[in-house]
């Protein structure tokens, strides 16, 4: 090594300390420089346009569901159709994706133990970790709904929305309800992520993470449809995935946006204070 | 500058269900000390500074780094403390540069104006736009050790730093280190290479089976063997039934180089007087001190499992809380 003289030791004044943002930051870097956070985007962008593909080497359209039969007459309704398919897997496998490896990967790098000796507080690596998986959901889903309605409009332009009150939505007015209805998609995301960033921090283990998040979806899905096990589907998070459809009636319908935030906080909550309480104890041996 | 010890653990505990790995533990590293931690594999080294870190949390004691608790106090007590345990890790897919940018930005103060100075310092500067994850094990210890710059620590902590290093590598480490505790810098030195903490290190603190063995002065410690001699003649078996008849000759050992025996001055000469009246020549009688390699074997080895009792300390000298083999208790033993 060089003889180049190594940092002077100096008389030491109170050390200022970097804040979350400082650590959030980092942690959307380190997600730009991961091949797997393109992964999920890139699926994000992909399988809309697979979905507009489909539609147009096809005569018909998927009439069965909320405004699948107006996806050929307004490119509006495009990206919430998309917005229906994508709650069995693509939006749980993306957001466990992430969610379920942020934590575990550094136990797998063995870079927590890195990050733990310098001058930032557990809890604020917690919070950073968990606002940057939260951000890239957040960032999935406005790729899906813009590639969505990009390729929607230039296919089938922007004439005005159907409403599921069979009143009719002008163009401006159906972009503003496409947003409010990705937020409204996104309260069952935030309790999603919130248990693979459970799972994540407890197992150690990203694939036992991404796999544990994934069947806990599709086990909640197979519930929703078991007939006899009806009194139980208005508490499964897969439910709460349609509840964007009350702001596309006239007048909007809150309740089932209520009703998805609260039953999304019962899981979110307690997983992110496991989570947190498990994350600031742990022992970092490994 | 704070009067504080640099590191003061007191009476640190660690188990893992049935196993204690690091029992009672009481050390003092003071400001200014280059201090050698040693002790075999499962020794309790790691987990003690990993407690020390804040990385584990002890089961019972405390440890203080600069009079802070890092239990109590959080990352402050990390304030001017820097170092890394077992392998420094890094994020394989960002550059050894980005690595540092990271590290420096959770350091926070002026940390990132040292990423230049801490390359060079460490001769990765070549490197530093390469990939962790394509780096040799000896070059991810050198940005571990840059990164432990970035902090301009008072107090280094470094768990087997020249572990994976080539034998130029190893040789710069220890300059380095030596050129930073002249600077006025705390080493704390975990390590296997004897002679490097012989080199290094003024003061040692031996640990086997989690229990401290020796603390103090390295060169008390050496002396502490003083009264040992080596013996060849031209007749060894012969010597050697003349030596075990003589008062005074004590922990006679014969191999093919010659004898070796514990005995005071007085005892040595009268050997001597011995062997020339019984027509053995002496080739050599040379007084020999124990190499820290030797006292460290005797002291981690030769007490059973089951009896933690350092070598020639018997239980009734067994403190309470630890086996602690001072210099003191050496002389003692010898007496």
């Amino acid at each position: 090594m060089s003889t180049v003289a190594a940092p002077r030791t100096v008389e030491r004044r109170e050390h200022k300390h970097p804040g979350v943002g400082t650590v959030y930051a980092w942690e959307l870097r380190k997600l730009r420089s991961q091949k797997r956070t393109y992964l999920g985007l890139g699926a994000a962008a992909l399988v809309p346009l697979i979905f507009v593909i489909a539609l147009l080497s096809s005569s018909g359209g998927p009439d069965e569901v909320p405004f699948g039969r107006y996806v050929k007459e307004t490119g509006l309704a495009v990206p919430l159709v998309g917005l229906l398919f994508s709650s069995v897997w693509l939006f749980p496998l993306i957001t466990s994706l992430v969610a379920g490896d942020i934590v575990s990967s550094e136990d797998n790098h063995g870079t927590l133990k890195t990050i733990l000796t310098r001058s930032t507080e557990r809890w604020q690596i917690f919070v950073a970790k968990l606002l940057a998986a939260l951000t890239y959901v957040f960032a999935a889903l406005v790729v899906f709904v813009s590639v969505g309605l990009v390729l929607g409009g230039t296919f089938w332009g922007f004439d005005p929305l159907t409403s599921l009150s069979g009143t009719q939505i002008p163009a401006g007015r159906g972009m503003l309800l496409i947003g409010a209805s990705a937020l409204a998609y996104f309260i069952p995301l935030i309790a999603i992520a919130a248990i693979a960033f459970l799972l994540s921090t407890v197992t150690h283990n990203s694939a036992a993470a991404v796999v544990g998040t994934l069947i806990l979806s599709f086990m909640m899905q197979l519930l929703a449809i078991i007939s006899g096990l009806d009194f139980m589907a208005p508490y499964l998070l897969s439910e709460q995935f349609d509840a964007w459809q009350g702001l596309l009636r006239d007048p909007t319908d809150w309740a089932p946006i209520t009703h998805a935030a609260w039953v999304s906080a019962c899981y979110a909550v307690p997983a992110v204070l496991w989570a947190f309480l498990a994350f600031l104890r742990r022992d970092v041996a490994g | 500058m704070s009067a504080a010890p640099a590191v003061e653990a007191r009476a640190l505990v660690k188990r893992y269900g049935r196993i204690t790995a690091v029992d009672h533990v009481d050390l003092t590293v003071k400001a200014g000390d280059v201090y050698g931690y040693l002790g075999p594999n499962g020794a309790g080294k790691t987990t003690t500074l990993r407690m020390m870190l804040g990385l584990i949390t002890p089961d019972a004691g405390t440890v203080k780094l600069f009079g802070r608790d890092p239990l109590v106090d959080g990352v402050r007590a990390l304030d001017g403390v820097a170092g890394f345990v077992e392998a420094p890790r890094f994020y394989p897919y960002l550059n050894g540069r980005k690595n540092l940018e990271l590290v420096a930005a959770l350091d926070g103060g002026d940390a990132a104006s040292r990423i230049d100075a801490a390359l060079d310092t460490v001769e990765l500067a070549d490197r530093a736009r390469d990939k962790v994850g394509g780096y040799s094990h000896g070059m991810r210890q050198r940005l571990g050790l840059a990164g432990a710059l970035l902090r301009d620590p008072r107090l280094l902590i470094l768990d087997e730093p020249a572990t994976g290093l080539d034998p130029g590598g190893m040789r710069d480490m220890r300059l380095l280190i030596r050129r930073l505790a002249d600077q006025g810098m705390t080493v704390l030195l975990s390590s296997h290479l004897m002679a490097e903490v012989e080199e290094l290190c003024d003061r040692v603190v031996i640990i086997s089976s989690g229990r401290v063995r020796y603390e103090g002065a390295l060169d008390e410690l050496i002396a502490t063997t003083a009264g040992r001699y080596e013996l060849r003649t031209t007749d060894d078996e012969r010597a050697q039934q003349i030596a075990a008849a003589q008062r005074g000759i004590g922990d006679l050992e014969r191999d093919a180089r010659g004898l070796t025996f514990a005995a005071g001055e007085r005892a040595a000469t009268a050997l001597s007087i011995a062997l020339g009246e019984a027509g053995v020549g002496i080739a050599a009688l040379v007084p020999r001190t124990a190499t820290l390699e030797e006292l460290f074997f005797r002291m981690t080895e030769e007490a059973p499992a089951g009896d933690l009792a350092p070598a020639g300390v018997s239980n009734d000298r067994r403190s309470a809380t630890t086996d602690r083999h001072t210099p003191r208790a050496e002389e003692e033993v010898r007496a």
